[in-house]
């Protein structure tokens, strides 16, 4: 497959391109943040993102979605990235209805895909129980009970949790704490008694939360997929969150240099434009080669989820080994070439900075991805 | 089954007929992969009868234009036929100068007597073609070269010397950038010239490397006669044909980076070296990320270079983008070299024996430091990518 963007890729790009630059700038963001906002996230914009079709880009057409695919959502998640803009579209949009899709019932999508679509339900995936990427690390029990289960344990920054409708939790319901195998993923009502949901603050002003579930009980529809068979369903869940989350860190890191550059172009000092320094223009042109490095493995490893490439974990493990360190890269540049300005709260490259480390650290780091790389290659 | 499809079809089975054997061999020699010119000596009659049943269809050139003897291809017909050649680890039957550098500038810039004089023998492998760029106080500021060229009348004389000339003491002919009008700034008043390195006054001396070997001369040229038909393109428009030039040896050197499917792995060469893996894993874990994050980079270079072709053909490339591909892939040569002789030890840094290959692995780690200088150093690829693509003002 050609690694272009086709026509209706391209018109989705920039629509998305256009309104979140109009209605959801970093500016709202701060304005959250500001704020202390009790959600975390515009609600109108959230709505407005709906009514553009984007809670439905995986949702497939049976169950009253767009089934636009991968490569198109991840346009909208790598614009995302560039207006930093907070909502549920991650969790809910992409993660919870990949999820669903992998694994759910025919009922379970009849029930919850045209709600996503439709806006009125929101999710948040809760396989975290520390503050590093170890899914298979799972003390989390579920313990099987009359019809049903129930489930008592501990889930820590699980992103949007504290405005989501239903959580996905991984519990163990056989093996020990560390085992890739015996591990279940159930739906649970965030209202459900015995979920308590703590609200945590990270750098980023995006929302986290920290997750205790004592004695929940739950029926036994509330599962998602096979008992103590989900390892395939989180290996998937593992390559679709981290394929996104490259493609908003892509953003980041597009913006930041373009920005940067900007600024290289307007800042005098010593009577020339700080960009006419050669020892700046390299680092802005080493920049240039890295994105432009990062930009072929992000559509690649898009392409591979539409397409189910066997391929896919290796190349979403690339992906965002890559990905986090252009990141980590360009938005340390970024602060550093605009010298004591780029310090301050009142310029948004900070802003990329606290979005960029988190997202990387999310659903696995630059380290995590390296070694998840060579083990998939076995060495 | 579509024409493109036949195409394939036939392609493949005249490559099945036609590659000896000995020619789907990896390439671990400089002989192994032929250069041509008359003072070539064949490593065996294959690679022989190879370069001569190719170069009859043109397809040493494949998309040249057919009436100098090049095959004629589409773009699409050229890209089955190196899948194919790919597919059966076929060695590309001519690797020459000529093809990569003054052929296209040829065919673009020269005059219709000079391609039929030179494209024909470029194709067939006839002639090697050695490059006079660089000058010994010119090498990254190339447009300052000072090698003069005076009219008189009938034709033009040569004076002065050129350095990095590869193979220069095997090359048949050299194109050469001379200085034609030292009173115009300093990129007006440069010309393209070719002429036969016999011609008298030539003369050439090899340069040894830190790698041992001598693939490049110096190249003195004292009152060489040039004909004037043999100037490409118009007088003082060398500046432009040698940017175009480079583009095309900045994307070959650039190439290096990529790593033939016959090639081993360096996490297998790793492996082999440990004796196998402990615990399903390289023992030395810090290699083994360096490993990883070099497996990384190098899958996204060649996804950049797909992309870039792919844009090409969809229309929407940015262009310039040689300059980027050529710093990130001889970056990335280096370091593949650099990971490749620390995973081998000391046995990596072995000078002579033939246990060691005769030290070919240090020798071509230390030919790699070159890939960076080469074609532009990396310095004046950011330079570029600086100036033209991200309109960062010089500072003068």
């Amino acid at each position: 497959m050609a690694l272009v963007l086709n026509e209706e890729q391209t018109m989705l790009k920039e629509s998305a391109q256009g309104f979140l630059s109009e209605h959801a700038p970093v500016s709202q963001l701060r304005q959250l943040r500001d704020e202390r906002s009790e959600t975390g996230y515009d609600k109108a914009t959230w709505q407005q993102m709906v009514e553009l079709g984007w809670s439905g880009i995986l949702v497939p057409e049976a169950h009253g979605g767009l089934a636009f695919g991968h490569v198109g959502m991840g346009q909208v998640m790598e614009e995302n990235g560039r207006t930093l803009t907070a909502s549920p579209l991650l969790s809910t949009a992409v993660l919870a209805t990949s999820a669903i899709n992998y694994a759910g019932s025919e009922t379970q999508k009849k029930a919850l895909l045209p709600a996503v679509v439709e806006g009125n339900l929101l999710f948040a995936l809760a396989l975290d129980e520390g503050p590093k990427y170890r899914p298979s690390l799972v003390k989390a029990t579920a313990t099987a009970s009359g019809e049903g289960y129930v489930l008592n344990g501990e889930k820590q920054f699980v992103a949007d949790a504290h405005i989501a409708d239903r959580l996905i939790v991984s519990a163990r319901t056989s093996g020990d704490a560390n085992d890739a195998q015996g591990i279940s993923l159930f739906i649970i009502d965030s209202a459900a008694s015995g979920v308590d949901i703590e609200r945590v603050h990270l750098a980023d002003s995006r929302n986290s939360a920290m997750l205790r579930l004592s004695h929940v009980t739950l029926p036994a529809d509330a599962l998602l997929g096979e008992q103590g068979d989900a390892a395939s369903l989180i290996t998937y869940l593992t390559d679709v969150a981290n394929i996104h989350l490259s493609a908003e860190l892509l953003g980041i890191s597009q913006e930041v240099f373009e920005r940067t550059v900007q600024y290289m172009k307007e800042r005098s000092q010593y009577g020339a434009l700080i960009g006419s320094y050669q020892a700046l223009q390299h680092r802005a042109a080493h920049m240039f080669s890295e994105i432009e490095l990062a930009k072929s493995i992000v559509i690649k490893a898009q392409q591979a989820l539409d397409v189910n490439d066997s391929q896919l974990s290796l190349l979403a493990s690339a992906c965002k080994a890559k990905v986090s360190a252009v990141a980590t890269l360009v938005t340390n540049e970024g602060v550093q070439l605009h010298g004591g300005i780029g310090m301050t709260d009142e310029l948004d490259i900070g802003f990329f900075m606290k979005r960029a480390r988190v997202a990387e650290q999310q659903f696995g780091d630059r380290r995590y991805h390296l070694q998840r790389f060579a083990s998939l290659q076995n060495y | 089954m579509s024409d493109l499809e036949q195409f394939r079809t036939q392609t493949r089975e005249w490559l099945e007929a036609n590659c000896p054997a000995s020619q789907r061999l990896p390439v671990m020699a400089f002989e192994d992969r032929c250069w041509g010119g008359t003072k070539w000596c064949f490593v065996n009659e294959d690679q022989k009868q190879w370069l001569e049943v190719m170069a009859e269809r043109g397809w040493t050139a494949p998309d040249w234009p057919a009436e100098y003897g090049g095959g004629g291809l589409s773009k699409e017909e050229t890209k089955i036929l190196r899948e194919e050649m790919y597919r059966i680890d076929a060695r590309p039957p001519l690797f020459s100068m000529g093809l990569s550098m003054i052929g296209p500038a040829l065919l673009k810039y020269g005059s219709e007597e000079l391609k039929r004089q030179h494209i024909p023998n470029i194709v067939k492998g006839k002639i090697w073609w050695c490059q006079g760029y660089s000058e010994p106080n010119y090498g990254s500021d190339l447009a300052g070269l000072q090698t003069r060229c005076e009219d008189k009348g009938d034709h033009f004389l040569v004076n002065g010397q050129k350095v990095w000339t590869s193979y220069a003491e095997r090359a048949d002919w050299m194109f050469c950038l001379v200085r034609t009008d030292p009173n115009a700034a300093k990129h007006a008043g440069i010309s393209l010239v070719l002429f036969d390195m016999t011609t008298p006054g030539v003369r050439t001396s090899p340069i040894k490397l830190i790698s041992g070997n001598s693939p490049f001369c110096e190249t003195f040229l004292d009152d060489v006669r040039v004909e004037k038909d043999q100037l490409v393109g118009n007088i003082n428009q060398g500046w432009e044909l040698a940017s175009y030039l480079l583009t095309h040896e900045r994307a070959m050197i650039g190439n290096m980076g990529h790593t033939a499917a016959s090639e081993k792995s360096l996490h297998q060469h790793a492996i082999d070296v440990a004796g196998g893996l402990e615990n399903g894993q390289l023992g030395d874990t810090a290699l083994r990320t360096d490993i990883a994050q070099w497996e990384i980079d190098i899958l996204a270079f060649e996804l950049t270079q797909e992309r870039i072709d792919d844009e090409t053909k969809a229309g929407t490339g940015t262009g310039a983008t040689s300059s980027m591909l050529k710093y990130a892939g001889t970056e990335l040569n280096k370091q593949r070299f650099e990971l490749l002789t620390a995973i081998h030890g000391q046995a990596g840094l072995a000078w002579e024996g033939e246990a060691f290959d005769d030290g070919l692995l240090a020798s071509q780690w230390l030919r790699t430091k070159g890939n960076s200088i080469e074609g532009g150093t990396s310095e004046i690829q950011l330079n570029i990518i600086s100036k033209r693509i991200l309109g960062l003002g010089q500072k003068a």
